[in-house]
C-alpha cells in the first residue's frame, strides 16, 4: 500500500501517452493544420507571439496544437524554446508613423490626416451566433479600393506639435537596451524594462487592471488617442556592410491613450501618455497595456500611488503567466514533507488547547 | 521551421557562464541574495527551474546526478527531473547519497551526512526569508543591507506569545556565516543542523524569482532562536515501519480510513541502505521497491 503513493516512471510515461491521444481526439474526425490554426484562430496566434515574445506564426501554430488549445500553456511552449535561441543584436527601432496600415482609429479627432479606417474588427458586430458559419460557408470577398498614399501621421505626433502632449522620449542610441529576460529585474524599474513586461504580460491581467484603472483605482482620464494595426518593416544594423539590412515585415498593434496632467511648479499642464504594442492583432492587450503604463508613471509623474495599478513591482511581479501559472501549479506537486511538520505542530497547539482549556481559570470564574 | 538543438545540459555556455558567475558570487558572500538572468526552461517555474538552472551551469560529463523531491528518489517530480538531465547530459544517475556528486533536492537534506566535494543543489520557491513580514523587493534588500532583522525577531517572539513556542515547523530561518539571515527552503526544520558546518557545497537555484544563493563547505548556520527559546528539532515518535531508524524523518501514511497509521523514512535511500543492511521495522515484511508494472 505504501509504494502505491509513489509516482513511477511508467506512470508518468502512460500519462503522457494517454495526453497525446486525448490531444488528438476522435480519430474519425479530421486532424488540425498548423496552417488552419494559423489562418483561422489567428487572433489567438497572435496573443502567442506576443506573450512568447517571438515572433513566428508557424511555432505559435504549432504551440496552440500541442497545448490543444490551452494558450498560457502554449506560450510557455514558445517561451522556452525562445530562452534557447542565440541573440544576433537588436533591431533598429521600428517606426510605427511608416506603418503599411490596415486599420487606425482614433476617439479624440472626428478626422484626421489620413482618415478613420475601420479594417478588420469586432467592433460593432451584432454579437449573435452566427449558425452559417457552422455548417462553413465562403465569405464574400471584401471591398478594396487603392492604397491611399496620404500620409498618416500619428495622431499623437499631431498633439505634439503644438505641446499639448509631453513630448516622447528619444531614445539614447548609446544607452543599452534593457531586457528582463537577460538580466534579472530590480526595483525601481525604468519604462524600457515597463515597456518589456507588459509587452510580455498576461492579456488577462492587464485588461483587470487597467479596467480597475477606469474605476477609480489610480484614476487616470484616458483617451484613445490611437490604436493602429498593420506592417511594419524590421531592420537590422549590419556591422559587416554598415548600413541597416531589411529583414522583413510584421504585424503590429500599436495603442498611445492620451492621459490628463495637471502640471506641476515647473510643467504647464498637458496630456500625458501610455504606449501599448503588440504583434499580429492585438487590440485588447494593447489598450490594456497603455492604460497600465500610464498609471505605472505615477512616481516619475509625481502622482501618490495608491493603487494596485500604480505600484509597479506589484504589477511587474505578478503579470507573467508562465511564472504565476508554473508556481499556482506547482501546488499540485507532493508537499507532504511540509505538510507533515504542519500536521505535528497543529497536533501539538491543539493538544495545548485542550489542556488549556481544561485548567482554564474563566471556567472557574464562571462556575 | 526552426527545429530546436540542444547544447549539453540543455543551456548554452553562455547562460551557464552567467549562472557561475552568479553561484561565484554567492558562495563569496554566504547567504546572500545574488539576482541572476533566470531563462524559461522547459518545466514549470515553481516546479524546480532554480535548481535545475544551477544543476544544468556545474554538471560535467562525469559528474553522478541523484535528484530527490520529499526525500525521495521515485516520487514524480524527482523522476522527471532526472530523465531531462539523462537526456540533455547523459550523465549517469544514482539513488545513492555517497556516490552522487551532485544531489538536487526538493524539501530535504539527505539523512546520511554529505562528504566533501559533493554539491547539494535546493530548489527554492521563495528565497526571501522576509517575504512574508514585507512583501516589497526594495524594503528587503535594504534591510539585508543593513542586517535588520528585528522584524522576523518579533515574529518568532509572537509566536511564542501567542503559542508558547515559535511556531514555524518548514523552512524555519536561519542565520549564515553570522551575517545574513537566509530561507533554507522549505525543508523542515529537522533537516536545518544538518546545514550547520557542512562539508559539502550547498546551492540554492530560484528560478522565478531570479536567485541563486550558497553555503560554502563548513560555514556556520545557526537556526535563529532566542536563550530561553532554543531552537528544537521535530520528528514524529516513532520508528521507521520498514528500518526501524529512530533517528530519521519520517513521513506519515495513512493505512485506512480508520485512523491507520504508518511511519517511515521520507529518505528512501536512507531507508533502504538499512534494510539492505539487515535493519527491521515492524512492517519490513514489504521492503519498498517500485511496484512492477505489466
Amino acid at each position: 500500500m505504501y509504494v502505491a503513493v509513489k509516482g513511477g516512471e511508467r506512470a508518468i510515461e502512460n500519462a503522457h501517452r494517454l495526453l497525446a491521444h486525448e490531444r488528438r481526439g476522435d480519430r474519425d474526425v479530421p486532424e488540425l493544420s498548423l496552417a488552419q490554426i494559423s489562418e483561422q484562430l489567428s487572433l489567438g496566434v497572435d496573443r502567442v507571439m506576443t506573450e512568447g515574445s517571438l515572433y513566428d506564426r508557424e511555432l505559435a501554430a504549432l504551440a496552440i496544437k500541442q497545448a490543444r488549445g490551452d494558450l498560457i500553456e502554449a506560450i510557455f511552449l514558445v517561451r522556452a524554446f525562445r530562452a534557447t535561441l542565440p541573440r544576433f543584436g537588436a533591431t533598429e527601432p521600428v517606426d510605427t508613423g511608416k506603418m503599411a496600415v490596415r486599420r487606425r482609429i482614433s476617439s479624440t479627432f472626428k478626422d484626421i490626416p489620413g482618415g478613420q479606417i475601420l479594417g478588420p474588427t469586432f467592433d460593432y458586430t451584432h454579437r449573435l451566433l452566427d449558425p452559417q458559419l457552422a455548417e462553413g460557408s465562403t465569405p464574400e470577398p471584401p471591398a478594396t479600393s487603392d492604397a491611399s498614399s496620404a500620409a498618416m501621421p500619428r495622431v499623437t505626433d499631431i498633439l505634439g506639435r503644438d505641446g499639448l502632449i509631453e513630448s516622447s522620449p528619444s531614445a539614447d542610441d548609446n544607452a543599452p537596451i534593457g531586457d528582463l529576460t537577460r538580466e534579472p529585474l530590480s526595483f525601481p524599474a525604468d519604462r524600457d524594462l515597463r515597456l518589456q513586461n507588459l509587452a510580455r504580460a498576461d492579456e488577462g491581467f492587464l485588461l483587470a487592471l487597467g479596467y480597475s484603472s477606469q474605476r477609480g483605482y489610480g484614476r487616470n482620464h484616458p483617451f484613445a488617442g490611437e490604436i493602429r494595426l498593420g506592417e511594419v518593416e524590421v531592420e537590422f544594423m549590419a556591422e559587416d556592410v554598415g548600413f541597416a539590412v531589411p529583414l522583413g515585415p510584421i504585424t503590429l498593434t500599436e495603442c498611445q491613450m492620451v492621459t490628463q496632467f495637471k502640471g506641476s511648479a515647473t510643467q504647464a499642464p498637458c496630456f500625458t501618455r501610455g504606449y501599448g504594442l503588440g504583434f499580429g492583432q492585438s487590440e485588447r492587450k494593447t489598450m490594456s497595456m497603455a492604460l497600465v503604463d500610464r498609471t505605472l508613471r505615477a512616481r516619475e509623474l509625481g502622482e501618490e500611488v495608491m493603487a494596485p495599478a500604480q505600484d509597479e513591482e506589484f504589477v511587474m511581479s505578478h503579470s507573467d503567466n508562465v511564472q504565476a501559472t508554473g508556481f499556482v501549479e506547482h501546488l499540485k506537486l507532493p508537499h507532504y514533507v511540509d505538510f507533515q511538520s504542519e500536521l505535528g505542530l497543529l497536533r501539538k497547539l491543539r493538544k495545548e488547547f485542550a489542556e488549556a482549556a481544561e485548567t482554564s481559570p474563566l471556567q472557574e470564574a464562571a462556575e | 521551421m526552426n527545429a530546436p538543438a540542444y547544447n549539453f545540459a540543455y543551456l548554452d555556455e553562455q547562460t551557464k557562464r552567467m549562472i557561475r558567475r552568479a553561484i561565484l558570487k554567492a558562495i563569496a558572500i554566504p547567504g546572500y541574495q545574488v539576482p541572476f538572468a533566470s531563462r524559461e526552461m522547459p518545466m514549470p517555474y515553481g516546479w524546480g527551474t532554480g535548481g535545475v538552472q544551477v544543476t544544468a551551469a556545474i554538471l560535467g560529463r562525469d559528474d553522478v546526478l541523484k535528484v530527490i523531491d520529499q526525500g525521495s528518489d521515485d516520487t514524480t517530480n524527482a523522476i522527471s527531473i532526472r530523465k531531462f538531465f539523462a537526456k540533455t547530459a547523459g550523465v549517469e544517475t544514482t539513488t545513492s547519497t555517497a556516490d552522487a556528486t551532485v544531489i538536487q533536492t526538493r524539501h530535504r537534506i539527505p539523512e546520511a551526512s554529505l562528504h566533501a566535494g559533493q554539491v547539494l543543489v535546493y530548489q527554492v520557491p521563495i528565497p526571501e526569508p522576509l517575504r512574508f513580514l514585507e512583501p516589497r523587493e526594495t524594503e528587503t534588500r535594504r534591510m539585508h543591507a543593513l542586517g535588520e532583522y528585528g522584524l522576523m525577531h518579533v515574529k518568532l517572539y509572537e509566536d511564542i506569545a501567542r503559542f508558547g513556542h515559535i511556531a514555524t515547523s518548514y523552512a524555519y530561518p536561519v542565520k549564515v556565516n553570522a551575517r545574513y539571515v537566509m530561507d533554507p527552503s522549505p525543508t523542515p526544520k529537522f533537516d536545518n543542523p544538518k546545514m550547520d558546518n557542512c562539508a559539502a557545497l550547498q546551492l540554492f537555484g530560484a528560478g522565478r524569482e531570479k536567485r541563486i544563493y550558497a553555503i560554502p563547505p563548513h560555514t556556520s548556520v545557526v537556526s535563529l532562536d532566542f536563550e530561553d527559546h532554543p531552537f528544537s528539532r521535530y520528528r514524529h515518535d516513532a520508528p521507521c515501519a520498514l528500518c526501524g531508524a529512530n533517528d530519521s524523518y519520517l513521513d506519515e501514511i495513512v493505512t485506512d480510513d480508520k485512523g491507520g497509521r504508518m511511519f517511515v523514512c521520507s529518505d528512501t535511500d536512507f531507508c533502504e541502505t538499512r534494510q539492505a543492511q539487515g535493519h527491521r521495522g515492524s512492517e519490513s515484511a514489504a521492503p519498498h521497491k517500485e511496484r512492477a508494472h505489466g
